[in-house]
């Protein structure tokens, strides 16, 4: 008798993915709040990894019938090294050893968070949701793609590596066949008319010579026939799935003087990370540039970008000014693709607004591939505001402005940009 | 040596499929040797991603879904993930041909030891066992289960995963009070539980209707004396007469409380025999493969690894180790098993005194009626000897809220033995260890509200969740519930009222 062994491992291996996603469903609050804390604390970058969540204890305790603590209760432990029966002792106060601690584990107190780690896509999921993403557009911006060069059958143009040797010397072989027919099989009649005339036995020299002459000239238009011929060029084709090949540049510009506030900050960190998740796909090389500024812009890394403060006027001019110069400095429009992206509440000294569009409209929109300001405001539209507008006519498709009060208003502003490079 | 030696087996650790079937069959044959009757069974490879799945699903092969397993799942991930636990080599199922499977990360010798625990040790006890004879149908539980699962998933289609979740919940809220403790269930079958399903159906919801009867019949009768109390005598199977009584409910929903109902009463076997079963197990596994070594069938290597698993398995850390978290199961278990064996082969003067029936009998045949008419809490009054209390060093504490200190009442010696072992056995007594809660009264006149009745023993009170499981049961008996307590002096207070709002759950679920 042999016993049944059945080897499961092929089997699916993800049985409990829908009770996961379950799970992730009904805590969806919870979970939303931590990818919200999470966010907070990634560098806008760091958008490829899962994230670990913690959930309140409480919230996902499931309740029974339970005894608690009071009454009277006994307990059987292992292990006595000192005690006698009748002996007293005070009541350990939970933590290490002692008795009781096995009641303590079912008395539901002390819960801890419940942690796990979402993976990369639930993590992604999640963060769109917030954004209200289109779906087609959160499947471009969730995909990984493999780029590359896949096999296509053969094509009779190419370059000379892409030279398919056996193919090329088939098809030539072919065409030899095909028009060396007709003469091989008319040299054949010659041939033996010319055997047959010369072993009769008073041959007409006349007609030797005849025959002689047109088995040559056959002999030559034979030996004519090339060997190769353009025509036989067969070269093996392969498709480009298309490849990100080239390199970005995301200027990231904030205002970062006293009125905003820290969750202002966290909104325009989103709308950065949403252009920079955008980049991502479309680019193999991406390089982030942070502007900050108040009444005069510097250029920080990303850590003083988002968490620092400042006090003082606005003057939105020193940050495009700044990035005028970086790009000339550093970022030839020729071998990069540049994007800008400007938050801020709004908030701007009145005489410099005209200045910031003059700067938009004749040094940065020319070179930029996109540049998407967001106003973080539930006020009225200021002076900022008014001046780009005028903008949106005169370079649609380049530029666009959205007033921003949740994280689902940032999407619009990149509409026109995924639109472009959906289709 | 002039004969030749017989072959090893399970040499070298990594293990494929060919050893699997030799050792499997080495370890049965000596099985029967030992006379162990088991189901047939089937050895099942998986990888440990697998493993985790099913532990989320209560080892079950097949389970309907729930937000609950994934959080068990994900709990379970992320500690072995974090190295904080190994997962179980073994995981076996109850069922008729009884399911064992293999990690395929362990090694060889684990391979063997797990057979030898699972495939022979766990399985026998499922088979011989009074309680899974009883209650659980070992042929028909795979088939329920897909059942289950399928219905589930049909009622998430026609109504909603919310409303079936939160139906879900509330069962899994009362379902340590839905086991029948005293009487057996009919025996599950797929084929039957679909005919009978739809029949049920209608049959359930005339029968609540009927309850429900807008016409008072013997107003004048009611009126004179005590009230009749509805039920007549108290229910503990809450679920049961939730399912049979809630008013409100759909069929489907009466169905789901059904699953979710059997489920449970399939499980209550293990729960009652952790002990017993884990430690004939284990017993099992020792004796097979030391037999089998005896024989020199089984290499030096073998052994020394074996008994590094095995003696970790059947540590117990005393009361005041960092690692200690109560009696472990398997180490006791164990030790009765041995224990009971020496007492039949070997007993001295105390043993003689203690067990003068099986001192000195067949091993075998105690063994077997042991196995097959005991659960843990009589298995450790009948059998745990005063030598495996002080080996055990046990002792037992008694907490009483009412006094400052703690007090020992109880330790191995003369005369402490019986008091302890009864204490001991006390411990695994789950009628004790679960709050002691019944269906006392439904208000069939008035306003349809369902009242519980805590019954205190030894003044232990409830847990504060109670009151988060009300709203599950009101949720279910779609109409007030409360809870009361009666103390040992039959004094009743009311500890809990919840009201299930029906109108802003239907808003709810709009």
């Amino acid at each position: 008798m042999t016993v049944r062994i059945v080897d499961r491992r092929q089997d699916s291996r993800n049985k409990s993915s829908i009770n996961r996603s379950r799970f992730i469903r009904r805590f969806k609050g919870q979970i939303r709040k931590a990818v919200a804390d999470a966010i907070a604390k990634r560098g806008i970058r760091d958008l490829e990894n899962g994230e670990k969540i913690g959930i309140p204890g409480k919230d996902i305790n499931e309740p029974h019938f339970r005894h608690g603590r009071g009454g009277m209760r006994e307990t059987v432990h292992p292990g006595n090294d000192r005690f006698a029966q009748g002996d007293q002792m005070e009541r350990p106060s939970g933590g290490a050893g002692g008795q009781g601690k096995g009641q303590a584990s079912n008395e539901g107190e002390g819960l801890d968070d419940f942690v796990f780690t979402l993976t990369r896509d639930e993590f992604l999921d999640i963060f769109f949701e917030e954004l209200a993403l289109p779906n087609l557009i959160k499947r471009q911006l969730a995909r990984i793609d493999e780029y590359k060069r896949v096999r296509a059958g053969y094509t009779q143009s190419g370059v000379p590596t892409n030279i398919n040797l056996v193919r090329t010397m088939r098809s030539a072989a072919g065409r030899r066949l095909a028009i060396g027919g007709p003469y091989r099989r008319r040299l054949r009649e010659l041939q033996n008319e010319l055997e047959s005339l010369l072993d009769e036995a008073n041959p007409d020299p006349d007609e030797i010579t005849r025959l002689r002459h047109e088995i040559a000239v056959l002999r030559a238009k034979q030996e004519a026939v090339p060997f190769i011929d353009p025509f036989d060029l067969r070269y093996s084709n392969r498709v480009r799935i298309p490849q990100p090949s080239t390199q970005a540049v995301m200027f990231c510009l904030m205002d970062v003087s006293g009125s905003m506030d820290e969750a202002t900050k966290q909104m325009a960190k989103r709308f950065f990370m949403l252009l920079y998740l955008f980049l991502n796909r479309n680019y193999e090389h991406i390089e982030v540039v942070f502007i900050r500024h108040h009444t005069v812009a510097e250029e920080v890394d990303e850590d003083t970008f988002f968490h620092s403060r400042e006090t003082g006027g606005t003057i939105v001019s020193s940050a495009l000014k700044l990035m005028v110069e970086i790009i000339q400095a550093r970022y030839s429009s020729s071998l990069w693709n540049i994007y800008g992206a400007q938050a801020s509440d709004g908030d701007n000294w009145d005489a410099d607004s005209p200045a910031c569009r003059e700067l938009l409209s004749e040094s940065i929109l020319p070179v930029v591939q996109y540049f998407a300001y967001v106003e973080i405001t539930e006020a009225v539209p200021q002076n900022l505001w008014r001046e780009y507008e005028k903008l949106l006519a005169t370079h649609a498709g380049v530029f666009a402005q959205q007033r921003i009060v949740a994280a689902s208003d940032i999407y619009p502003v990149f509409r026109e940009l995924f639109r472009k490079k959906l289709a | 040596m002039s004969r030749k030696r017989p072959p090893k087996i399970a040499e070298g650790s990594d293990w494929t499929f060919e050893e699997l079937d030799r050792a499997d069959a080495e370890i049965g044959r000596v099985a029967r040797a030992y006379g162990l009757d088991c189901y047939r069974h089937q050895l099942e490879i998986i990888t440990a991603e697998q493993m985790m799945d099913a532990y989320a699903a209560i080892g079950m092969p097949v389970y309907y879904h729930h937000w609950s397993f994934g959080k068990h799942f994900l709990e379970t991930e992320n500690r072995y993930k974090r190295g904080q636990m190994g997962l179980a080599y073994e995981i076996v199922i109850n069922s008729d041909p009884c399911i064992a499977y293999l990690m395929e990360e362990n090694t060889m010798a684990m391979q063997a030891l797990v057979i030898a625990h699972a495939a022979y040790g766990h399985n026998s006890f499922f088979k011989g066992n009074h309680l899974f004879k009883q209650w659980t149908s070992a042929d028909a539980i795979i088939d329920y289960l897909v059942f289950a699962r399928n219905y589930i998933a049909d009622c998430e289609e026609r109504h909603g995963v919310d409303v079936v979740e939160q139906l879900i919940d509330a069962c899994h809220a009362v379902s340590s009070l839905g086991v029948d403790r005293y009487k057996r269930s009919p025996p599950l079958s797929l084929q039957k539980e679909k005919e009978r399903q739809r029949e049920r159906e209608a049959y359930l919801q005339s029968q609540v209707n009927e309850l429900w009867r807008t016409l008072p019949k013997h107003e004048a009768a009611a009126q004179s004396g005590e009230e009749a109390r509805f039920p007549a005598e108290p229910e503990e199977n809450l679920l049961y007469f939730v399912e049979k009584h809630a008013p409100l409910l759909e069929p489907w929903q009466r169905e789901i409380i059904r699953i979710v109902r059997k489920i449970g009463q399939y499980f209550y076997p293990q729960r009652q025999t952790q002990v017993m079963n884990e430690g004939w197990a284990t017993y099992w596994h020792h004796t097979l493969l030391n037999t089998l070594y005896d024989e020199g069938r089984l290499t030096d290597g073998f052994m020394f690894e074996f008994l590094q698993s095995h003696t970790n398995v059947v540590m117990q850390p005393p009361y005041n180790s960092n690692w200690y978290s109560g009696i472990n199961p398997y180490a006791l278990g164990f030790a009765m098993w041995q224990d009971l064996r020496r007492i039949c082969e070997a007993p001295d003067d105390e043993d003689r005194a203690w067990f003068p029936e099986i001192a000195g009998s067949d091993w075998r045949e105690t063994f077997d009626f042991a196995m097959r008419n005991f659960k843990d809490e009589s298995f450790i009054a009948q059998f745990l000897s005063p030598r495996l209390m002080r080996q055990f060093r046990f002792f037992a504490v008694l907490d009483d809220d009412a006094r400052a200190k703690l007090e020992v009442s109880a330790i191995h010696d003369d005369p402490g033995y019986r008091a302890l072992r009864l204490k001991l056995s006390e411990q695994y007594n789950l009628g004790s260890h679960d709050p002691d809660i019944q269906v006392w009264n439904v208000d069939l006149r008035g306003d349809r509200s369902l009242t519980l009745r805590h019954f205190m023993h030894r003044r232990r009170d409830l847990a504060a969740d109670y009151e988060r499981v009300l709203e599950h049961l009101a949720y279910l008996w779609g109409f007030a519930v409360r809870l009361e307590q009666q103390d040992e002096k039959g004094e009743v207070t009311l500890l809990a009222e919840r009201m299930h709002d029906r109108r802003r759950a239907t808003e709810g679920s709009a």
